[in-house]
C-alpha cells in the first residue's frame, strides 16, 4: 500500500506491506533507528513517538493507519524546540538529572515526557509518574526520570 | 562514617554529568538491532521455534511446508549440528548429561526451549514461516515443583537417576539450638523472577574472509562471551571475535552467550550468508534466564532478651531444565548467609534441582538477596515471637564495627564495615520512632489503612572475580598526539557510565578535560581480556585499572619529558592546566603529554589486582501502607543508607542504588514468574508479567556514608546490586509488619493483595499459614 507521511519534518511516500507497524517503518524504512521496540503487548513504550503532536507507540499502529501524518520521533524532538546543548529542554532535563542508564527505554520515554508536558505543563509528581505508568525502565527505578520530568517542567516554564 | 580527603578541585567525588548521553538522547544508542554495517548486508533473518510443552519426546519435524513456502532460506533443527561437539556444562561440578545443546536433541525440557531455527529474507516472513514447522511430540511426566523435583520422582534425565545438579549435604544436627529459650521455623519463598531488560536478546554474526566468526551480540563482557560461544561451536577462542554494541541493560542475564547466538554463528558460517536475530518480548520471558527461584527453610534460635544463638538456612534451588549460573547461587547465599550478624553456630546446606522450567541465571545481586532475604526475615519472625522490636533484635545481634578484615561464620572475609552505624543512622533519618507512634495510633483507631516499618541490614560481596573469575582487570591509557586520550578497558558498561567515570579517573591524573578522553571497550580484537561487568567489580577493578594505567603512563612520560628538557625526572611535576610535565619552580619550561605522543606513542596498559573481593553494606527502611479489607499494599517510603566505599561519581552512584532499589521492591511487591502444573508459563508477555511501573514505587530516599576499602586505592567497593540486596526483605518485611497485628507472622512475596487478604483471614481463623 501507498504511504505518504511526514517524520521530522520530512515528507516520504514509500509502498509498505499493509501490515508493517509503524515502529517499524520508522527504523527499517526510514532508517530512524532511536525509536526501540521493547514489548509485543504495547506495555512498554520504547517505541514512543507523537503522531500530529501525540505520544503513540508505535508498535500498535500500522504504518498505514498514519497516512498523512506528521510524526516526530527522537531524533526529530530538539529541532521542535531549542535548549541546552542543542538539545530539547526535556533531552537536557534526562542528561541532567541521570534520567537514563542503558537508554533502552530512553527515546519513548523522552517521546511521552515531552508529549506530558505538551499536555500539562506543570505536572505534580504523581501525575507524571502516572503519565509515564506506561513507559518502562529497567535500570533507573523511576526516580530520576520522575525528577528530569518536573526539572523539564521548571525549565520549560522559565523560557515561555 | 569517614572523613575522605580529596585534592582541591579534584573531579573525583562530584557529580559529573554522563558524556554519553547525548547521543542516547538525541539519536539512541546502536543497539544489536540498530547495527547498520555492509558486513551484515544479505544477512539472512532467524527465528527460533520453540518448545510448546514443557517436557516431551520429539517425534518429528516436518520442515517440508516451511521449506516450500516463498522467502524460506532454510530450516535448521538439531541433525544439522551434528558437526558439532557435544555440549559441556557450564560449571565442572555439573554433570555432563545436564548440559543444553544448542537445539533440542530428542526431548525438550521446558516451553521455549530452542528446537528450530528458520531462515528468511526478513523478519515478518520469518514469524510466518516458524508457524509452518511441524514438530510432534510424545509427552513425558512434568515436573516444576522444585520440592517435587528434589524427590526424583519424575526426572529430566532418567540416564542420570537424579534431578540434583549440585548440594551441600543437609546435616540434620538439631545441637546447634541446644539452649535456645526459642527456635523459630519457617519455610520461605524466594520467587522466581523475570529479569527483563528492556533491550531482549539479538545476535548478528559474519563468518569472515579471514575464516573467523565476528559476532554482535548484547552481552556483559566481549571476553567471557567469546569464550562462551567459542565453546558452544567448538571453535578456538581466536577463531571468534565479539564485538559489542549498545546494551540495553542486562542484569547478570547477558553474562557469557547463550544457546541461540552460538546457532546464529553456526548459521553464518554454514549457510555463508551473515545472519541476524533478534527475539520477541513473548519469546525472551521465556528464553532468556530467570532470577532467584530458592525455596529456603529457616530456623533461628536465641534468648528472650533477644540475642540470636543459632542459624540454620537449607536452600533448595530450583536450576531450571538445564543447570547454567543458578544452579551455583546458594553457594554465595550460603557464604553470605549470616550476613551482618555476630551468630555464634550456624549450618548451612543446599541443593539444586532441575525442573521443567527456563534455565535460571543471575539476576541483580545473585545470590547475596536472597541470603539477606532468609536471615532478615528470619530475625523478623524471632523478635516476633519474643515480642520485641525488630530494629532492637538487629542492633543487638550487629557485628561490631572493624576497620581490618574480619571472617565471617560463612567463611566470607569482610574487609571493612560499621553495621551499628549504618543501622542507627538509617533509622534516624526515617524517623523511626515516630513511624512507630504513628502505627500505634492507625492500630489503636482501628484504620482501614494501616501501617507497616520494614527493617533490613545487609553485607554483601562485590568484585569476588568477574566472569573471568579473577579479581584482576586491565586498562589502557593513550595521550594522542591532539591532545585527546583513549581508556580501553575490560570492563563492559550497559548503563553504568563507565565512559564517563573512567575517563573522569583519567582526567585526574592527566589533567586531560574529560571530553576530550574516549573510552572503549567490548571488541575483542582491541581488548583481548577482560572480565567484564558483573557482581558489581567493575569501578573497584577496572576504574582502578585506569588510574594505575594512568599514572604509570605519567612515570613514562616523565622519562622521556626529562630526556628532552634536559633534567631530572625528579625535577618534574604534572602540569595540570596544560596536560604535561613542568620543571618545578620554572612555569613555561615544560612539556605536554601530546607533544611526547608526537614523537613517540605514549601509551600503557596496566594490571590491577586487587586482594579480594569487598563488602559493602548498608540498611534499609521501608514504609508501607496496607488496606486491611482489600490487602492492597502500597510503598509509600523507601530510606536507604549504602556504604559502597568511597563514591566517584554521586549522581550515578545513585542512579546505581535507585535501580536496585525498585527491582528488589518489585520482587518484594509485585513480580513472580508463574508456571501451571504442566509447565505452561502463564506471565510470559509483559501484559501478563507484573513488571514494576512508575506509578508503583515512591522516590527514594538516600542515605550515603563511605567506608573506604584498602583493596584498592580508590576505597570504593561495588554498588550496583546493593539496591536490591536492602531492600527486598524491607519492603517485604513492611507488609507483613502492617497486618502483624492481627496476627500475621510472615507472607511470601510477592505480597500481591490476594496473599496479604489471605493471610489476615488465616490469622483470623487462627490457622497456621
Amino acid at each position: 500500500m501507498r504511504l505518504s507521511i511526514t517524520v521530522n519534518g520530512q515528507a516520504h511516500a514509500d509502498d509498505v506491506e499493509p501490515r508493517m507497524l509503524l515502529a517499524h517503518y520508522l527504523r527499517d524504512v526510514c532508517g530512524l533507528k532511536g525509536t526501540n521496540i521493547g514489548c509485543d503487548t504495547t506495555s512498554c513504550g520504547a517505541c514512543t513517538v507523537h503522531v500530529d503532536g501525540e505520544s503513540v507507540k508505535s508498535c500498535t499502529v500500522l504504518a498505514v493507519q498514519s497516512d498523512g501524518a506528521d510524526v516526530t520521533t527522537v531524533e526529530g524532538l530538539a529541532a521542535t524546540r531549542s535548549g541546552p546543548n542543542g538539545m530539547h529542554p526535556v533531552q537536557a532535563a534526562f542528561q541532567a538529572e541521570h534520567g537514563l542508564q542503558c537508554g533502552f527505554c530512553t527515546p519513548g520515554m523522552v517521546m511521552a515526557t515531552a508529549g506530558l508536558l505538551a499536555e500539562n505543563p506543570k505536572p505534580t509528581e504523581r501525575e507524571v509518574r502516572e503519565a509515564l505508568e506506561g513507559n518502562l525502565c529497567r535500570c533507573t527505578g523511576y526516580h530520576n526520570i520522575v525528577r528530569a520530568a518536573l526539572t523539564a517542567a521548571e525549565t520549560m516554564a522559565a523560557s515561555e | 562514617m569517614t572523613a575522605i580527603n580529596l585534592p582541591r578541585g579534584s573531579i573525583l567525588g562530584t557529580r559529573v554529568q554522563r558524556l554519553e548521553d547525548p547521543e542516547f538522547l538525541t539519536s539512541g544508542a546502536v543497539y544489536t538491532d540498530d547495527i547498520v554495517d555492509e558486513r551484515l548486508t544479505g544477512a539472512v533473518w532467524v527465528t527460533f521455534v520453540r518448545a510448546t510443552l514443557a517436557h516431551a519426546t520429539i517425534t518429528s519435524i516436518d520442515t517440508r511446508a516451511a521449506l516450500a513456502t516463498e522467502g524460506c532460506v532454510g530450516v535448521i533443527t538439531a541433525a544439522d549440528l551434528a558437526d558439532l561437539p557435544a555440549q559441556a556444562p557450564m560449571m565442572p561440578l555439573y554433570p555432563t548429561g545436564m548440559a543444553q545443546p544448542l537445539l533440542a536433541t530428542g526431548t525438550v525440557r521446558y516451553v521455549g526451549e530452542p528446537v528450530a531455527a528458520v531462515l528468511t529474507d526478513s523478519r515478518y516472513t520469518g514469524e510466518d514461516i516458524a508457524e509452518l514447522v511441524n514438530i510432534d511430540y510424545e509427552p513425558l511426566p512434568v515436573v516444576v515443583d522444585p520440592v517435587e523435583a528434589a524427590t526424583d520422582e519424575t526426572l529430566l534425565f532418567p540416564e542420570l537417576g537424579t534431578n540434583v545438579v549440585c548440594a551441600k549435604p543437609l546435616a540434620a544436627d538439631d545441637d546447634i539450638f541446644a539452649g535456645c529459650e526459642v527456635v523459630v521455623t519457617a519455610t520461605i519463598q524466594n520467587q522466581r523472577v523475570a529479569v527483563a531488560p528492556m533491550e531482549v536478546r539479538a545476535a548478528a554474526a559474519i563468518w569472515g574472509a579471514d575464516d573467523r566468526l565476528t559476532a554482535w551480540v548484547p552481552n556483559q563482557g566481549a571476553q567471557g562471551a567469546q569464550a562462551r560461544l567459542a565453546r558452544m561451536l567448538g571453535l578456538p577462542v581466536a577463531q571468534v571475535r565479539i564485538i559489542t554494541p549498545a546494551v540495553g541493560g542486562a542484569f547478570g542475564a547477558k553474562v557469557g552467550a547463550d544457546p541461540e547466538a552460538a546457532v546464529v554463528g553456526w548459521i553464518a558460517r554454514h549457510v555463508g550468508r551473515p545472519a541476524r536475530w533478534v527475539e520477541t518480548r513473548s519469546e525472551n520471558m521465556i528464553a532468556m534466564t530467570h532470577g532467584r527461584a530458592q525455596v529456603q527453610s529457616v530456623t533461628i534460635g536465641g534468648d528472650r532478651d533477644g540475642r540470636v544463638r543459632a542459624y540454620r538456612l537449607h536452600v533448595l534451588q530450583d536450576s531450571g531444565a538445564y543447570p547454567r549460573f543458578g544452579a551455583m547461587l546458594p553457594t554465595l547465599t550460603l557464604l553470605m548467609a549470616p550476613g551482618v550478624y555476630d551468630i555464634d553456630r550456624l549450618q548451612l546446606s543446599y541443593e539444586s534441582v532441575a525442573t521443567n522450567t527456563t534455565p535460571v541465571g543471575a539476576y541483580r545481586g545473585a545470590g547475596r538477596p536472597e541470603a539477606t532475604a532468609a536471615i532478615e526475615r528470619a530475625m523478623d519472625l524471632f523478635a516476633a515471637e519474643i515480642g520485641l522490636d525488630p530494629a532492637v533484635v538487629r542492633r543487638r545481634n550487629l557485628l561490631a564495627p572493624f576497620t581490618e578484615p574480619i571472617t565471617s561464620k560463612g567463611g566470607a572475609a569482610y574487609d571493612s564495615g560499621d553495621y551499628v552505624m549504618a543501622l542507627d543512622t538509617v533509622l534516624a533519618a526515617a524517623g523511626y520512632e515516630q513511624l512507630r507512634r504513628e502505627q500505634a495510633i492507625r492500630r489503636e483507631r482501628g484504620d482501614a489503612v494501616q501501617l507497616g516499618i520494614g527493617v533490613s541490614v545487609y553485607v554483601e560481596i562485590t568484585g569476588g572475580g568477574g566472569e573471568a573469575g579473577a579479581s584482576k582487570e586491565n586498562a589502557t591509557v593513550q595521550v594522542h598526539p591532539d591532545g585527546t586520550a583513549t581508556i580501553l578497558t575490560g570492563t563492559s558498561p550497559h548503563g553504568q557510565g563507565h565512559a564517563t567515570v573512567w575517563a573522569m579517573l583519567a582526567s585526574e591524573e592527566l589533567g586531560i578535560p574529560i571530553e576530550r578522553i574516549t573510552v572503549r571497550w567490548g571488541d575483542t580484537d582491541l581488548v583481548p581480556e577482560g572480565g567484564g561487568t558483573g557482581g558489581s567489580r567493575s569501578l573497584q577493578q577496572g576504574g582502578a585499572a585506569v588510574r594505575q594505567a594512568a599514572r604509570e603512563l605519567v612515570d613514562v612520560a616523565r622519562e622521556r619529558a626529562a630526556d628532552r628538557l634536559e633534567v631530572s625526572p625528579d625535577d618534574l611535576e604534572i602540569d595540570y592546566t596544560n596536560a604535561g610535565l613542568v620543571v618545578r619552580g620554572v612555569p613555561g619550561a615544560g612539556v605536554t603529554f601530546a607533544e611526547l605522543a608526537a614523537d613517540e606513542p605514549l601509551l600503557v596498559r596496566s594490571v590491577f589486582r586487587a586482594p579480594g573481593a569487598t563488602y559493602p553494606f548498608g540498611a534499609h527502611v521501608a514504609v508501607a501502607e496496607v488496606d486491611v479489607e482489600t490487602g492492597r499494599a502500597e510503598l509509600t517510603r523507601l530510606i536507604a543508607l549504602d556504604d559502597a566505599g568511597v563514591v566517584v561519581n554521586p549522581l550515578i552512584a545513585e542512579g546505581q542504588r535507585h535501580g536496585g532499589l525498585a527491582q528488589g521492591a518489585a520482587q518484594a511487591l509485585l513480580e513472580e514468574v508463574r508456571y501451571d502444573e504442566d509447565g505452561n508459563p502463564t506471565t510470559s508477555t509483559f501484559a501478563d508479567y507484573p513488571i514494576v511501573s512508575a506509578t508503583e514505587v515512591p522516590s527514594f530516599e538516600l542515605v550515603t556514608t563511605e567506608t573506604p576499602t584498602t583493596y584498592n586505592p580508590l576505597g570504593a567497593k561495588g554498588i550496583g546490586e546493593a539496591g536490591s540486596i536492602g531492600s527486598t526483605p524491607a519492603v517485604q518485611s513492611a507488609v507483613i509488619d502492617a497486618v502483624a497485628h492481627l496476627g500475621v507472622r510472615h507472607i511470601d512475596m510477592p505480597t500481591s493483595s490476594m496473599r496479604v487478604w489471605s493471610a489476615i483471614r488465616a490469622a483470623n481463623e487462627g490457622t497456621e499459614h
